[in-house]
């Protein structure tokens, strides 16, 4: 078991042919992911990384029953890209790109919530079912199959968390990075309950960051719903107020979305809150043994 | 992005927003001709400058004869003026704004941001214009309303309605005047990518008309490639010069106090980097992502950027490598100490794809002062120890 893909899930690319694309469909491929084509505009018809090309979502989908589209379109696109897919019946929509501008998000995610269609990102390195199924662009091979469910908004911090649970003798069920933008599409509050339901996972790692308030709508939903040990390192407790810290969304305006704040909620939510990323792993076995 | 005072309010009478009548100046003799345009009879001479508090800081005056105008301008072209938004050594005022004096009845505030709870603007407004928001918000959170609006249906009369009477504004011609207000406010923010707009203070006049007599701007910088008039206004003079050159090498970079220079890959991890550190008993001296197509150049770009800062005693290099390949940051590491002096220990810390290469490298090139952490924990500690002479 998993959340959201496994080795059966069909997957299309948006923006398949172009640099970015094709360099990450081919890993995904070798893999394992099943990509069952993509969509280029005016490239219909012709055969990449030995999939079926196509000049519309609609077409790829009517074609191939895809249900997962990752998004590798340039950022002036994403929007539009985001509602073709939403319009074309796909399930969810996974977005790579970074630097979308923040007001074709907003509409797009509402276009797409109204289509009943999920999305992952932008901003983001995707989600990987380890062993089965990578949409994305994280490096595969260091994702060992286990018990360890993994929510990041951050890529770099997605992969250091996973090395050090599989240093540790564990490894991961899914890992899903939730993008670091302002608006984004499925969060802590969305992933945190799949986990609790899939029975392969037995314990959460989630890593979050200064800016916005989704870290403490997840600490009050863990303290209602989740079972599961979770563990959880929030970055940026050493970053200056009104500064963005490369990620857009990652700023402390005024006394909000503070790395504090949210330590302290969860903390009080009943998690493992760790100081540094470095703790991750020894955490991860300390809940482990517990259980 | 941010921009200037006059900046915003130009684009707010480009969409019909009342602003009292000003002029941007940049020296002491264009003050007094343009004092001298406007006709008086009284004027107020304010700073230009990317920070908010700029009245209590002492760059905001009012002069009600050309002589005071001369006198003011004098006295603020040129100070560096020091707000609770700037840093302790503050900005060099380099332009001025010299603007009509207003009739002011009452004062109130008015923004539109982002609310990232509800996924869409947000307007807030105050009848305690004129103060600081956070203040308001923290002492008398009653008197802050908010309107979320919604893109798809834009603003609506009921949006309006709740905006004037929550302000508790009776009259109705006075009513429909800042509804309209507002409605131009929100289709400025929307049309031009803002990230927020905010009017502290916004003024009831003696003759019941609302004026814009602060403006303040920001905008997505995602967006600024499809607003070429928004990106001409951005001031680089402004911003912090290090950021800018960062920047134009792919590097995202943000000085910080401390004594050790950090270059990461992801802006996760390079939080994650300075925290760590920080729970050592060290102290991180920047944030500096590399980014996702980090090669040679760059990383010794970042190495040039660091050593600038004369407080840095070492430096710790920690990269993840997802797609980004560790065998071009040792490359990068190795053409760095080529071209800059890297006189301070570097801690290496290289993960992921293609790492034992990337060792390889680094042991051939034999450079002095190189240091190999293992792991996060591992490096962290060694440049913490390495910056106090260890």
């Amino acid at each position: 078991m998993s959340i959201l893909v496994n080795k059966d899930t069909k997957v299309i690319v948006q923006g398949f042919t172009g640099k970015e694309g094709s360099f990450h469909a081919e890993q995904c491929l070798a893999y394992g992911t099943k990509i069952v084509g993509g969509v280029t505009p005016n490239k219909g018809g012709q055969t990449h990384l030995g999939q079926p090309v196509f000049n519309t979502v609609k077409e790829a989908v009517e074609t191939t029953g895809a249900t997962v589209s990752m998004i590798f379109v340039p950022p002036a696109f994403v929007g539009d890209a985001v509602m073709e897919a939403a319009e074309a019946g796909i399930e969810l929509a996974v977005i790579i790109t970074e630097g979308a501008p923040v007001k074709d998000m907003q509409a797009a995610k509402a276009h797409a919530t109204k289509h009943g269609m999920m999305t992952i990102g932008p901003n983001c390195p995707g989600i990987i079912t380890a062993e089965e199924c990578k949409i994305g662009i994280m490096p595969g091979m260091i994702f060992k199959k286990g018990n360890v469910g993994l929510i990041s908004k951050s890529g770099t911090l997605t992969y250091e968390g996973t090395n050090q649970v599989v240093q540790e003798g564990y490894g991961i069920t899914t890992a899903v990075g939730i993008g670091g933008d302002p608006i984004i599409g499925l969060s802590y509050k969305q992933l945190l309950p799949m986990f609790e339901a899939d029975p392969e996972t037995e314990c959460i790692v989630m890593i979050g960051e200064i800016g916005g308030d989704l870290e403490i709508q997840a600490a009050k939903l863990i303290k209602e719903q989740i079972t599961k040990p979770v563990v959880a390192f929030i970055a940026g407790q050493t970053a200056p107020k009104g500064k963005t810290m490369g990620h857009a969304g990652a700023i402390v305006s005024g006394s909000a979305g503070t790395a504090k704040e949210k330590m302290e909620a969860l903390e009080a939510a009943g998690v493992t809150v760790v100081v540094s990323p470095a703790e991750i792993g020894a955490a991860v076995t300390k809940a482990m043994a517990k259980k | 992005m941010n921009i200037h005072e006059y900046q915003a309010k130009q684009i707010f009478a480009k969409y019909g927003v009342p602003t009292p009548k000003g002029i941007m100046v940049e020296s002491v003799k264009d003050a007094v001709v343009a004092a001298q345009e406007l006709g008086g009879p009284v004027w107020v001479v304010k700073a230009q400058i990317h920070a908010g508090g700029r009245g209590l800081g002492g760059g905001v005056k009012l002069a009600k004869t050309l002589e005071e105008v001369e006198t003011l301008a004098h006295e603020i072209l040129g100070m560096t003026l020091v707000t609770h938004q700037t840093t302790a050594e503050g900005k060099l005022v380099q332009k001025l704004y010299i603007e009509d004096g207003a009739d002011i009845k009452d004062e109130f505030y008015l923004s539109v941001v982002l609310d990232r709870a509800s996924e869409m603007p947000l307007i807030m407004a105050s009848t305690e214009g004129g103060m600081n928001i956070e203040d308001v918000a923290e002492n008398t959170p009653e008197k802050i309303i908010t309107i979320p609006v919604d893109p798809a249906i834009g603003f609506q009369g009921f949006h309006g309605r709740q905006l004037a009477f929550g302000l508790g504004i009776t009259d109705k011609d006075e009513q429909k005047k800042i509804i309209s207000f507002a409605q131009k406010l929100f289709k400025l923010y929307m049309e031009n990518d803002a990230e927020m707009i905010e009017i502290n203070p916004l003024v009831r006049t003696g003759s019941g008309d609302f004026i814009a007599l602060d403006g303040k701007m920001g905008f997505d910088n995602s967006a600024l490639g499809r607003q070429p008039d928004i990106l001409a206004m951005r001031d680089l003079t402004e911003e912090d010069p290090d950021e800018v050159e960062a920047a134009h090498y792919g590097l995202s970079y943000v000085a910080l106090d401390g004594e050790i220079g950090c270059m990461v890959n992801g802006a996760g991890l390079a939080m994650g980097t300075m925290d760590t550190i920080n729970h050592m008993g060290g102290t991180p001296a920047n944030f500096l992502d590399v980014g996702g197509s980090a090669n040679a150049e760059t990383v010794a770009k970042g190495f040039e950027i660091i050593l600038k800062n004369p407080k840095v005693k070492a430096i710790f290099v920690n990269i993840f490598g997802g797609i980004v390949r560790c065998d071009r940051i040792a490359n990068g590491i190795i053409e760095a100490t080529k071209i800059t002096d890297v006189n301070v220990p570097v801690i290496v810390r290289l993960d992921g794809t293609n790492a034992p290469e990337a060792a390889e490298i680094l042991k051939k090139a034999n450079i002095a002062n190189l240091i190999v952490g293992n792991d996060l924990g591992d490096g962290a500690a060694k440049a913490v120890a390495a910056a106090k002479g260890n």
